[in-house]
């Protein structure tokens, strides 16, 4: 049980309609880790989130946490099992203040003690969060709406964490500070499967990744290694690389 | 000058009677984006249950002694209403809608009509369709102000319709409950995430907005002095088009379009003809259609993630 994976794929696949989105992948997050899936747009990284915590019904496979099969459980019932689900586009409650959107990040943790340190860990991650407490979420600019969003994540003190492109549509300074606070979350905290487009980033920040292309797992291994890997280089850093 | 303050008054008493029965639509609008058609009979209900409460408690008896209904006895009706609505309301949503959760919108709406004549019908067959005297749960005392004639039940319409409204906002605003239903229908999927399971709100939505419509239905049956069956129609549909004036999903919305439809109906009946009291409603459905169809608190819908 102790040396199960926190996450595991097997075989994962998503259809919408008929279409194959994600195509049968397999991938693991353990304790302690950081996980990168990266991929281009439309890849299916999205889809292979959403089937995880159930936004989406799995086509095939199983997906495991801590060694327990959940598939078919509801989007509650895995969030209550310590999966939190950052989403692409943030979805944060544009018409609740930051502190109401951060409350409902800890739904299932209502202590109100435990509430208030769970913010007070939120602020000390994200400063410009703990200014705009009482400002309606819809008010934040798109680098304080990602934060919110995944100090709403942290608010229910998850065992697992999923990011989906945390760097999405954000300025290069705001995302070395979303990406700085998500080195230090996963420092002592739950593992995370970071999803992202932008693959240097991603590499720099994980320890080890996947690479998605078209609803399957082409290549995987350590950030240091894949890094060097010529095919990486030329499709995804757009190095010009010589062979 | 007296008789308009005459009209306000009756005005904002019947108001609030719409107010009770608009949030019902607009909370269920905002969590499910359904017109729930039935709600107009589930206010019908809450009206018979305080009939057939207050009856078994043995109010004729009270009556024809002269003596009047004990205060605690008018709160064991409400509550007995409230909670016989809530439940109704709630078993509509688990027959009737949650099988249609993935089902296209329209046919949801189309099995609330369906839900609303069934139970409109059933209502004849067990309550017949006579109407029925509203027994006397409050005796009427007049208050003459100046010409001003202030009767103490549209007065109690209106405290109790405020009080229940300033409660339904604590709840709204300060439970975890509320928080739930505000969030289930900002984004649905953003409220899975949190860890809400979508369904149980929805069910305890219906059961609030039903035990609003019960409340109102005693309210209407205090004021109106005669209830039947198919009282739910014509009420029902203009809090309907209250809560579509405040800005349908909109909460506090709801409570202005209901005051404000009862107001408009109460001075269109007193200056220009009672005969004109429903016509003003759906006029004013029209207008609001075709200039501000989000309604006076509503928001042009955002797209969701
Ligand atoms: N709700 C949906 N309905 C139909 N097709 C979808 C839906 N969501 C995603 N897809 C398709 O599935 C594929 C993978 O999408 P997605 O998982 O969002 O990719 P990524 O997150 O890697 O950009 C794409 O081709 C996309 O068009
Ligand atoms: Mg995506």
């Amino acid at each position: 049980m102790s040396d199960a994976p926190v996450l595991s794929l097997t075989d994962v696949r998503v259809n919408y309609g008929g279409i194959a989105a994600v195509k049968g992948i397999s991938l693991e997050v353990r304790q302690g880790e950081i996980v990168t899936l990266i991929g281009a747009n439309g890849a299916g990284k999205s889809s292979t989130l959403k089937s995880i915590v159930g936004l989406v019904p799995l086509a095939g496979g199983v997906v495991s946490v801590f060694g327990r099969d959940i598939r078919g459980e509801k989007t509650h019932q895995i969030v209550a099992r310590g999966v939190a689900l950052v989403p692409e586009g943030r979805a944060i409650f544009t018409n609740l203040t930051v502190r109401d959107n951060l409350l409902l990040g800890g739904f299932l943790k209502r202590d109100p003690a435990r509430q208030q340190q769970n913010l007070e860990r939120c602020v000390a991650l994200f400063p410009r969060l703990g200014e705009r407490m009482s400002q309606e979420g819809g008010t934040l600019s798109g680098g304080e709406q990602q934060m919110l969003a995944i100090a709403r994540g942290i608010m229910a003190e998850p065992k697992l964490l999923l990011l989906d492109e945390p760097s999405l549509g954000l300025a290069p300074r705001i995302v070395q500070e979303v990406f700085a606070a998500i080195t230090a979350v996963a420092k002592h905290g739950p593992p995370i499967l970071l999803v992202e487009q932008n693959t240097r980033l991603a590499l720099q920040t994980a320890e080890r990744a996947y690479v998605l292309v078209t609803g399957e797992i082409v290549l995987s291994g350590t950030c240091a290694e894949l890094k060097q890997d010529p095919r990486i280089r030329a499709a995804y850093l757009g190095e010009d690389v010589h062979t | 000058m007296s008789q308009f303050i005459q009209q306000v008054i009756n005005g904002l008493s019947l108001g609030s009677i719409y107010a009770l029965i608009a949030l019902g639509y607009t909370m269920v609008y905002g969590v499910l984006k359904l017109i729930n058609f039935a709600h107009s009979e589930v206010f019908m209900v809450g009206a018979y249950s305080g009939f057939y409460a207050a009856t078994f408690l043995g109010i004729d008896a009270l009556d024809q002694s002269g003596q009047s209904f004990p205060l605690y006895l008018a709160l064991v009706v409400l509550i007995v209403a409230m909670l016989v609505s809530a439940t109704l309301g709630m078993t509509i949503e688990r027959l009737a809608y949650r099988p249609l959760r993935n089902a296209p919108r329209l046919t949801p709406l189309i099995t609330a009509i369906g839900m609303s004549l069934l139970l409109q019908n059933l209502g004849m067959l067990i309550f017949t369709p006579n109407p029925r005297r509203y027994p006397p749960i409050l005796r009427e005392v007049r208050f003459d102000f100046g010409g001003v004639i202030v009767t103490n039940i549209k007065l109690t319409i209106f405290a109790v319709a405020m009080a229940l409204m300033v409660g339904l906002w604590f709840l709204v605003n300060r439970t975890w409950t509320g928080r739930a239903m505000r969030a289930v229908s900002m984004n649905l999927d953003a409220a899975r995430l949190m860890g809400i399971d979508p369904d149980r709100t929805i069910g305890k939505t219906f059961a609030i907005g039903s035990a609003l419509a019960a409340a109102g239905g005693i309210l209407f049956g205090l004021d109106q002095i005669t209830i039947n069956p198919t009282m739910g129609t014509l009420t029902g549909l203009k809090a309907f088009v209250a809560a579509v004036l405040g800005g349908i999903g909109n909460i506090p919305g709801a409570a202005l379009g209901g005051l404000l439809i009862g107001l408009s109906e109460q001075l269109v009946a007193g200056y220009i003809s009672p005969d004109y009291r429903d016509a003003i409603t759906f006029l004013i459905l029209i207008v609001i259609l075709i200039l501000r169809p989000e309604g006076i608190l509503g928001v042009v819908r955002q797209e969701k993630v």
